[in-house]
């Protein structure tokens, strides 16, 4: 089985339409990624400004990090594609996992004083 | 999905779904990443369970220092871009810029994992927190070089990719492996997101 698999190919089958819409995805991929430039900044000056109390900056990171958390996923991981279904049901299984893991063990070990 | 294919027709436009290959390829990796997130999951549940457990050693307020964890967590932001872009490149049969762009995702990825030494050299040495000094440093250590750890597997995957197809421009055979290295790359700098949110950005207010 196999043939030609391994030929590097000439140019690409892609139509202009199909071009023109890679670049516009390309454009919607480096606008993402500005975004998760400017929210990481957001959360380190939120921790390290005086003028922020320690009991808002958790949660504001928090949320922070989960909107970058979908970013990367759908959209530099393209989650958001169609042809994505099994996929993205992996990965909700993973989080319907991750979250009584995490919540579990924070509260079991917490609990114990060392 | 034929396992033959004709060259002169072109690059297909997903060439890392074009054969059935590919396919099983992407979706065996879907179900790794799945599970990675448990993995990780429990590291970091064991991490917030014992983080004040600091045993009369240095806190994390102690060690933690935001400017250097800010240029790492640029770093991998950055990479992460790159290889996005080198997945461009690859969907338009521009090997020379799949390469490039991938061989920027390495370089960065390796000033990341160079930061991340230095820092648990400062750690350990400087501020005497090392690897059985409290509940906090073994649970820190391990969280964060687990991390680490899949870094360092990622840049002598995508290494060997580059090095092994450095002369054979794009073809099905490897397309769906750099894009499912592309993939664990992605997965890598996401983790990278809560650690620095959970543990660093956390861990200096307390």
């Amino acid at each position: 089985m196999g043939e030609n698999l391994s030929q590097p190919f000439t140019d690409s089958a892609m139509s202009k339409d199909e071009k023109i819409q890679m670049e516009q995805e390309k454009r919607v991929q480096i606008t993402a990624f500005a975004f998760m430039i400017f929210i990481t900044i957001l959360a380190f000056i939120a921790v390290a400004s005086e003028a922020i109390p320690y009991g808002f900056a958790v949660p504001f990171i928090l949320l922070l990090a989960m909107v970058q958390f979908f970013l990367q996923m759908f959209y530099f991981m393209h989650l958001k594609d169609k042809d994505h279904g099994w996929p993205n049901a992996m990965m909700v299984s993973g989080i319907f996992l991750s979250a009584p893991t995490v919540i579990s063990l924070t509260i079991l070990l917490g609990e114990v004083k060392f | 999905m034929a396992d033959s294919v004709d060259i002169s027709k072109g690059l297909p436009p997903n060439p890392e779904k074009a054969t059935l290959e590919g396919q099983n390829k992407f979706l065996g990796f879907w179900v790794f990443l799945g599970g990675e997130t448990i993995m990780f999951a429990t590291f970091f549940g064991t991490y917030l369970g014992l983080r004040g457990g600091t045993a009369d050693g240095p806190t994390s307020a102690d060690v933690f220092s935001l400017p250097l964890v800010f240029i790492m967590t640029m770093i991998l932001l950055t990479s992460s871009l790159t290889s996005v872009l080198a997945m461009f490149a690859m969907k338009k049969n521009n090997f020379k810029a799949l390469m490039g762009w991938m061989w920027v995702t390495v370089l960065l990825g390796a000033a990341f994992l160079g930061l991340e030494i230095f820092e648990f050299y400062e750690y350990s040495v400087h501020y005497g927190l090392g690897y059985t000094t409290s509940a906090f440093a073994s649970s820190f250590y391990t969280l964060v070089g687990l991390h680490g750890a899949h870094v360092l597997f990622g840049l002598g995957w995508i290494t060997t990719l580059l090095v092994r197809y450095r002369k054979s421009g794009i073809t099905l055979t490897n397309a769906p492996k750099f894009y499912v290295a592309s993939l664990y790359w992605h997965f890598i700098d996401v983790v990278w997101v809560f650690i620095f949110t959970v543990v660093y950005l956390m861990g200096v207010g307390v």
